[in-house]
């Protein structure tokens, strides 16, 4: 079951945990927003993306379905 | 024939400079408000009308998927004209508003709409003056379907999802999707949102049974009488230029689509149609029609900086990428014009802009950063080379 | 056992009192986004969390030991219906709401993806009740009130959550776009259309 991150721009407020917890994916760009890197998270980063997710403060990261190619 | 099309134009009728067109003097050139049914969906969709309002999109998809909906639906006629150099809405509003209330009341009895709300931009005084009186000449049972809301005179507000949570929730802010306005806007209901010149489009398209194939743009800039023109389809850029009595001097280039256009050299533009589909073929978009011709006495880098600034100060500063990012663009293209080039600014306005695009809550920073993005590439030799001085003020 | 009983439910009630005045703190910290190289943001959730978790299980360990305990004649009614004791009725009760509240914030933090940002976060505003209900009721119930350690605890972390509270009221928000986000909301209020 192939996901991704997906994110809720206007819920975003900077406070950069999911940057924290799942580097491999997500880093912060001058002012502490989120950047994520496009296209499915691999498996061995399910886990700690679904900790991000969990995690956002304003709950804005959450992970999706990968629409089918 | 002839005499029949020259009728079906938008801006037909009276002299524009002597006032609204009353409603009998409406019915008396363009014949009664027709009936409406689920058929007029089926002659909008095979009209190939598309909206007015910068996206382009095929109205009859967009009035079957709201038929399709479960709930009744909600027209929101959108007079908000954000835009600062575009005129053609408010004209619109002012000389032909039954024009524009027939297209609503036609698009609700079609797409058996429960209610209609009337959205036009706070500072457009006469626009809402003729509107107001318009509807005051209407039938109780069409005026009981609407309600009228000031637009906020900010870039943003003409947003769909900001007229809409203007109804619901009293702020014009651009809200997250999904979901959309078309599946849940005012009050929750399925919304559709149409620009006031796609409506009045609708208006004539009922009666004589195809559209018009004409255009509202608004010239400015460089020409001796900059305004609205209506232009047939397959009207170049050039044309419309001789139709606004031609230029007052060379043109450097001409921005095609408003500020969240792109900007094209003059030569090049003169040729090209004012069609969106054809202009699509070139990367470009004609947005809601404002074509602005850049003197070439003028300095470019100098006049992008200026329209940044602005665009930067109309984010609705509710997600960081587009308040921060299109302010430190801003800065940059700030810093260039008044000081002269510098290669860090330079360098990182192209990583700026690469990071902030697509990343905003709306499209507010996708639609500044393409704009900058086509200054870059048109002026590249500007950029690199632009000396100190002080700005002229605008 | 009888002693054993009520030295547990003293303990556990001191202990209660250091970890949620813990748990407090940091959530303060939280939201005003205190971080550095070497403590990063999930350091200071992931330990308010913790905390608020163990103060969970030693304020069951206190209320249970107080309930069972037969020198207390308290029963099972006192741990959930506030002011139905009869031993210090006023401060015990405060006690009971303070214990439901927390089970409330908890529970509600556990469960915050089905019930939502906007409920949790009305719940969770509760805590600025809860605690200082339990420390009232640790003052007011526990024999031990004016005994020196335990009057030297509560000084302790009545003093540190008023610090956390007093730099969370003078920092103001930490969200840059709070300003400008207003403004804006500001310019682009509905107004009655003439």
């Amino acid at each position: 079951m192939k996901r991704q991150l997906t994110i809720d721009r206007i819920k975003c407020d900077g406070h950069g945990l999911c940057a924290e917890l799942l580097p491999e994916l997500i880093r912060l760009d001058d002012w502490g927003y989120p950047i994520l890197a496009p296209g499915p998270i691999p498996e061995h980063l399910l886990p700690l993306a679904k900790r991000a997710t969990e995690e956002c403060p304003v709950l804005a990261l959450a992970l999706r379905r990968t629409r089918a190619a | 024939m002839s005499d029949l099309r020259l009728d079906f134009r938008l801006l037909a009728g009276r002299d524009l400079a002597t006032g609204p067109e009353g409603l009998h003097e409406h019915v008396r050139r363009l014949g009664p408000l027709p009936s409406a049914d689920r058929s007029l969906i089926d002659l909008v969709a095979g009209s190939g009308l598309t909206g007015r309002g910068g996206a382009d999109f095929p109205v009859g998809l967009k009035w079957r998927s709201i038929a399709a909906a479960p709930s009744s639906a909600v027209i929101l006629v959108n007079g908000a004209e954000g835009e600062p150099r575009s005129k053609k809405d408010r004209l619109l509003m002012t000389a032909r508003p039954h024009l524009i209330l027939d297209g609503a009341f036609l698009t609700a009895r079609a797409l058996h709409a429960k209610s209609i709300v009337l959205y036009i931009g706070e500072d457009h005084h006469a626009s809402r003056q003729s509107m107001k009186r318009a509807l005051a000449e209407r039938t109780d049972e069409e005026r009981r379907l609407v309600r009228t809301f000031d637009a906020p005179a900010r870039y943003v507000a003409g947003t769909s999802s900001a007229a809409v949570h203007l109804v619901n929730a009293g702020v014009a802010t651009p809200t997250s999707n999904p979901p959309t306005p078309h599946e849940r806007g005012v009050d929750g209901a399925p919304t559709l949102v149409q620009n006031v010149e796609t409506l009045a489009h609708v208006a004539l398209l009922a009666r004589s049974g195809r559209a018009t194939g004409t255009r509202l743009i608004t010239v400015v800039g460089g020409v001796s009488r900059p305004g609205v023109l209506e232009v047939d389809a397959g009207t170049t850029i050039g044309q419309a230029v001789a139709m606004a009595g031609g230029q007052t001097e060379p043109s450097r280039a001409v921005l095609i689509g408003g500020y969240f256009g792109s900007w094209v050299e003059a030569g090049k533009a003169m040729a090209l149609s004012i069609d969106p589909q054809a202009l699509r073929a070139h990367g470009l978009s004609l947005g809601c029609g404002v074509i602005g011709l850049l003197p070439a006495s003028r300095c470019a880098v100098c006049e992008v900086a200026g329209i940044m600034r602005y665009l930067a100060g109309e984010s609705s500063a509710q997600c960081g990428p587009c308040f921060f990012g299109l302010r430190a663009l801003a800065d940059a293209c700030g810093r260039i014009a008044d000081l002269g080039t510098n290669s860090t600014d330079l360098f990182q306005m192209q990583r700026w802009a690469a990071e902030v695009r697509g990343r905003g809550g709306c499209h507010h920073p996708d639609g500044a950063v393409m704009f900058l993005q086509s200054a870059l590439q048109t002026f590249g030799d500007e950029w690199i080379q632009h000396p100190p001085h002080v700005r002229r003020s605008a | 056992m009888d002693i054993l009983l009520w030295y547990t439910t003293r303990g556990a009630g001191a202990v209660t009192l250091v970890l949620l005045s813990g748990s407090v703190v940091l959530g303060i910290l939280s939201v005003l986004r205190v971080q550095s190289a070497a403590w990063p943001r999930f350091l200071t959730t992931g330990l308010h969390r913790n905390l608020a978790l163990m103060t969970i299980v030693f304020l069951a360990l206190h209320v249970v030991t107080a309930v069972v305990d037969p020198f207390t004649h308290l029963g099972w009614l006192t741990a959930v219906v506030p002011f139905s004791s009869y031993y210090r009725t006023l401060w015990l009760g405060l006690g009971t709401i303070a214990f439901e509240l927390l089970l409330a914030i908890v529970a509600t933090s556990l469960v915050r993806g089905l019930i939502g940002q906007a409920a949790w976060r009305w719940v969770h505003w509760l805590t600025y009740a809860a605690w200082p209900l339990g420390v009232v009721h640790g003052l007011g119930t526990g024999t031990d009130t004016w005994s020196p350690w335990f009057f030297v605890l509560t000084v302790i972390c009545v003093g540190a959550v008023a610090t956390a509270l007093v730099y969370r009221l003078v920092a103001g928000s930490p969200d840059p776009l709070t300003g400008p986000r207003a403004e804006f909301e500001a310019a682009v209020q509905r107004r009655e259309s003439p």
